[in-house]
């Protein structure tokens, strides 16, 4: 339409591609419940999803999963409170010489991209099967991505600006204060909503691998006793957990951009 | 324009990197000038004579290698942000700030008492006629504005000297042309002491009152030629005799010196 403007069909748009995904999932749905109620496939493979429905409306029900998503989230927190903490701080005092950048920053990015993952078992000997290790290794692999925005963040921050800064007679702590954080701060922020993404894996992946307890811990222990409709329940439960926090996330960076 | 002397540098030369290094540039070689209280000198010169080096120089960013600048009587080692405010090529505005705080933040660096600054950002933004874009970002003015807005800043720190590095340099004629019209009156109407650095003959005849003319690098002051026009000056002077007749003189003097840094700058032996 002509007549619309640019703002109308930017939201008529949103709208029209949110509509397709749902659609999307809603295929999805259906051909599940066509393939274990009509086609016949194997009921411990892919159980009924009304019978997964009804064993998610007990879970939530029963509050059976409060417990396990306690726990989970406690070690994501914790994990992500420190490596939120160190990386900004490495970062940091990485990316005030130009030398250290040098250095560090093929380091941590040469690290970054092995799957720490492997290490499980080692940190597992050294912290135990409880939260403990989970915290270490969701800190671990979550510390690098946000090491290095900041890096860059802060890094890349123009000469220029930083120029015009000292010229009109800027103290170290106003320059901090009012020209690398507000130009660091948009790419600090991409970086820990990255870490906030890989902790929650590495977290729950760890959980479903070595653990006492937990949501991953959970799942795993249904699939072992068989029982595939609850199991699946947990699982959709766990995406729909990290979808919310995603969301809440993403969210927050949007705000943090818009108003350093 | 007075014969009293505000700045004053004294056989200042400057090199980037230590002697010997691969990356030893002789950027300005022992020049010496004096700049009057209250006149418009404009630094012109081949590209890397080292004329925003100098300029940089006079506003302590940078320390020579060799000699004094002294300020109001004042040796300079560091950034004089009372003396000396500076207007840069082009985006040294904080993107992230209005324009209001813009202003306001550089008299905030400066020191200038909270209780002043808002007055003092409004008169600036005022004689540069952007009151009505105070609350725009940066990024959504046109590069003309954008120059307003620095200029303002510069103009909020109420210093005695503006340092000036190619202000209009990435601008079009035509804003280049009406922003150097406005200088003029401001110059007229302040009695500031301005060092403007340029790469346009027209610029610089049309704004100064004496120019300095740059050798190749390691450029130092081969001539100064004084433009005897009152300001603020009208755009007819553009079209005068007196004005094409400088604008050529300028043309002879920096056309030997841009040949020679083209030879340099190709590799072969001037």
């Amino acid at each position: 339409m002509k007549a619309a403007t640019d703002q109308h069909q930017g939201g008529r748009q949103a709208l029209a591609s949110h509509a397709v995904q749902v659609c999307f999932l809603l295929v999805l749905i259906v051909l599940w419940f066509l393939a274990t109620n009509r086609w016949g496939v194997n009921r411990l493979l892919l159980p009924d999803p009304v019978a997964v429905f009804w064993e998610l409306w007990d879970i939530l029900k029963s509050g059976e999963f409060v417990g396990d998503l306690r726990i989970t989230l406690t070690e994501l927190a914790a994990a992500f409170a420190i490596s939120a903490t160190s990386g900004v701080t490495a970062g940091y005092l990485v990316s005030r010489s130009q030398y250290r950048i040098r250095v560090f920053e093929p380091l941590f990015a040469g690290i970054y991209s092995i799957p720490i993952i492997l290490f499980l078992p080692l940190y597992v000997l050294f912290f135990g099967l409880g939260p403990a290790s989970k915290i270490a290794l969701g800190a671990t692999i979550s510390f690098f991505p946000i090491v290095l925005s900041t890096i860059a963040g802060f890094g890349t921050v123009d000469k220029l600006l930083v120029t015009a800064a000292r010229s009109m007679g800027a103290s170290d702590y106003q320059l901090f204060r009012h020209v690398l954080l507000p130009a660091a701060f948009p790419v600090v922020l991409t970086g820990m909503r990255m870490g906030f993404t890989v902790a929650l894996l590495s977290i729950i992946g760890s959980e479903t691998i070595a653990s006492l307890a937990g949501l991953g811990h959970r799942i795993v222990h249904l699939a072992e006793a068989m029982e595939m409709p609850r199991m699946f329940a947990y699982i959709a439960f766990v995406v729909a957990i990290a979808a919310i926090l995603n969301l809440i996330i993403s969210r927050l960076e949007a705000r943090g951009r818009r108003r350093p | 324009m007075t014969s009293e002397v505000a700045i004053r540098i004294d056989g200042v030369s400057h090199a980037f990197g230590e002697e010997g290094e691969a990356h030893h540039v002789r950027a300005l070689r022992d020049t010496s000038l004096d700049i009057f209280r209250g006149e418009l000198l404009c630094l012109i010169g081949p590209s890397g004579c080292g004329k925003s080096t100098l300029l940089n120089i006079i506003g302590g960013l940078l320390a020579p290698t060799t000699g004094t600048v002294h300020v109001s009587g004042k040796r300079v080692d560091g950034p004089t942000p009372r003396e000396i405010a500076f207007v840069f090529q082009e985006n040294a505005l904080f993107p992230w700030n209005t324009v209001f705080e813009n202003v306001d933040l550089g008299m905030l660096f400066q020191g200038v008492p909270r209780a002043q600054r808002a007055a003092r950002a409004w008169r600036a933004l005022e004689t540069v006629g952007l009151k009505d874009f105070a609350q725009h970002y940066p990024g959504q003015l046109s590069g003309g504005m954008r120059q307003r807005a620095a200029l303002a800043r510069a103009l909020s720190l109420e210093t005695e000297i503006l340092l000036m590095d190619e202000p209009f340099g990435a601008l079009d004629e035509q804003t280049r042309m009406i922003l150097g019209e406005d200088l003029s009156v401001l110059l007229a109407n302040t009695n500031k002491t301005i060092a403007f650095v340029t790469h346009s003959l027209g610029e610089a005849t049309f704004l100064a009152d004496r120019v300095a003319v740059f050798s190749a690098r390691p450029g130092t002051i081969k001539e100064i030629i004084t433009i005897d026009e009152p300001h603020p000056r009208k755009p007819d002077f553009v079209t005068s005799e007196k004005f094409t007749k400088i604008r050529n003189r300028l043309y002879g003097l920096l056309h030997d010196e841009v040949r020679q840094t083209m030879a340099q700058t190709m590799g072969s032996t001037p």
